[in-house]
């Protein structure tokens, strides 16, 4: 079968075997029209900081729905959520 | 060659009513599942003459009262679905055990289904409550007050795999694989030491190694063994150590990688032994600690963080099917697995659209910091329930899939064709399949049988031994030929 084949051998080094080469920072994520090819150089970094900063703004706009939906009265609904045991 | 990895899930929600101080919870449950309405609504009884809960899988039987509910107790609390699952009321919770189904994919579908149907039952259920009144429905583990509900894995395992491999080769294996199935909590309880937020819903409730209990002194490894299958050839894997899931892509791999394992065990490719010195200790640090960098001390003299350990049984599963074939949602498993831990290694906060308990904590942590509230305040708490509220509307879960910040798995057309269709590759095919067609003939049902009640005949009860019999592709033809159920178990008895 064929997976993306970092691990060699196992070895005795201190770190596990399969963290090796894993050091780029770069997320390359599975799935997702399957195919391997889209790795990232150095030259990204820039599109990295980009990239964080439209998550953060992202981010904000779900911070705005969140106090849209959160209960009210936080306090009193969760002194008063008990549950019994269950299982 | 190892079983097939059939599987399933078990899960408790949690239940209140706002606005109802006195709300009985048990009452409530009835009130719920009762609610839910589907076509045909038969009056089927779930059948425990098949049950056996105290049956140890270390070898005995143990001493208690098993529970048998009066025929209309029975109804009451008992739903079969058309899907083939079971939803009910367990002690103060309602549960919905999904059908059979043969892989990590098809679970998620039809876990995912059970949230939509409790969802259409709440919704049902909320219509019969005096004004004021809403019932809210959590898919969570805990009340943070010590109390503890739920979700629990089963696999079907070979018999012949000695209990012995099966315990000493999964406890490492359950107590570090919350870094990647963990639901996430804030705070700590059960008298475990106080933090901000841990990983695990569930963790702090693990008091033992292995037991049959699953109410006090909750063991990591349940035995209970009751296989609700041919008992001669197979053993169900009970497990109790897991977290109840939002995220599709944590399910996935929660009841994904659990099943490579298992069927690596059976086959006797966990060769290298990882033993954990005190396994219970280290289910409650590795929760504990969100950077994943606690060390963990093996029998060995080694230190590992619970990601290095994972990553040890990921290479000996690699290693075994580097020369085997592996189905293509086992390869996607494997696949993910790696890269999950690979994240883990680096910064758990990257898996913060895959893995529930970094999407709670990253999205609490911006909450928090926007509106200048720390880990005690109630708004943080209420966050933390109500990721799990299975409201779309106000659910936090749902809302960050909506926003597009949860990696899906499957797709909604297939969750909700899951609320009205059983898997077609088990026997819940069978099933569901039976009360989809003859209704109210259909008597008693349990995991292993149904049983039909056909004009003032004897009931008849039909063996379901063989999970992965009574599939389409074994049943259609007959149900086809069988307008009634008398017509179905002549030919059945002919």
């Amino acid at each position: 079968m064929k997976i993306r084949n970092r691990i060699e051998k196992p070895s005795h080094s201190e770190e596990a075997p399969i963290f090796r080469g894993a050091e780029s920072g770069q997320k390359q994520k599975p799935g997702k029209g399957g195919g391997g090819g889209e790795g990232g150089d150095a030259a990204s970094s820039k599109t990295m900081t980009k990239k964080g900063e439209k998550l953060k703004e992202d981010m904000d706009a779900l911070v705005d729905e969140i106090d849209d939906v959160l209960e009210e009265n936080a306090e009193e609904f969760v002194k008063n959520y008990v549950q019994r045991g269950g299982e | 060659m190892a079983t097939p990895k059939v599987m399933g899930s078990e899960v408790e929600y949690g239940i209140t009513v706002r606005g109802d101080p006195d709300f009985d919870p048990i009452s409530g449950c009835v009130l719920l599942v009762n609610a839910y309405r589907e076509d045909p609504t038969g009056e089927i009884l779930w059948d425990y003459d098949q049950e056996n809960p105290l049956a140890d899988a270390r070898g005995f039987q143990v001493d208690g009262e098993k529970y048998t509910p009066n025929q209309q107790e029975n109804i009451a609390r008992n739903k079969t679905l058309v899907n083939g699952a079971r939803y009910y009321v367990d002690h103060a919770h309602p549960e919905y055990s999904c059908p059979e189904v043969t892989n990590a994919r098809d679970l998620v579908i039809h876990e995912k289904a059970g949230e939509r149907i409790l969802e259409a039952s709440r919704r049902e259920a909320n219509a019969l409550l005096p004004e004021g009144s809403e019932m809210l429905i959590y898919k969570n583990n805990s009340d943070r007050k010590g109390n503890s509900y739920g979700c629990h894995e089963n696999y079907l395992m070979d018999r012949r795999t000695p209990f012995k491999n099966i315990v000493e080769s999964l406890l490492p294996f359950f107590a570090t694989r919350q870094v990647y199935c963990g639901a996430g909590k804030v705070g700590a309880e059960n008298r475990s030491t106080p933090v901000d937020f841990q990983v695990s819903q569930r963790a702090d409730f693990f008091e033992t190694e292995v037991a049959l209990d699953t109410m006090v002194k909750r063991p990591i490894i349940n035995t209970r063994d009751e296989p609700h299958a041919d008992r001669d050839k197979y053993r169900r894997l009970h497990v109790i150590v897991g977290d109840s899931n939002l995220s599709e892509y944590t399910i996935y791999l929660r009841h994904g990688v659990t099943a490579l394992v298992l069927s690596v065990i059976e086959d006797g490719g966990i060769h290298k032994r990882v033993s954990l010195r005190d396994p219970v200790r280290a289910i409650q640090e590795v929760s504990h600690d969100p950077s994943c960098r606690k060390e963990l001390a093996l029998d060995d003299g080694r230190q590992l963080t619970a990601t290095q350990l994972q990553a040890e049984y990921l290479e000996m599963v690699l290693a075994y099917y580097g020369s085997r074939s592996l189905d293509p949602i086992g390869k996607d498993v494997l696949t993910r697995w790696q890269y999950v831990l690979e994240c883990l290694a680096r910064d758990p906060m990257e898996l913060s659209s895959e893995i529930d308990w970094v999407m709670k904590k990253a999205v609490i942590e911006s909450f928090m910091e926007r509106k200048g509230l720390d880990w005690t305040s109630p708004q943080i708490e209420m966050l933390d329930l109500q990721y799990h509220d299975i409201r779309p509307s106000r659910g936090l879960y749902y809302l960050m899939e909506r926003e597009g910040r949860a990696e899906r798995i499957v797709s909604d057309d297939e969750i909700a064709a899951a609320v009205h269709s059983p898997p077609v590759d088990t026997r819940a095919y069978f099933r569901g399949s039976c009360i989809e067609k003859y209704g109210s003939a259909v008597f008693g049902v349990n995991w292993d049988s149904i049983s039909f009640g056909v004009d003032g005949q004897p009931i008849k009860r039909i063996l379901m031994a063989e999970p992965l019999k009574g599939t389409k592709h074994h049943v259609d033809e007959l149900l086809g030929a069988s307008p009634t159920a008398g017509d179905l178990v002549d030919k059945l008895q002919a």
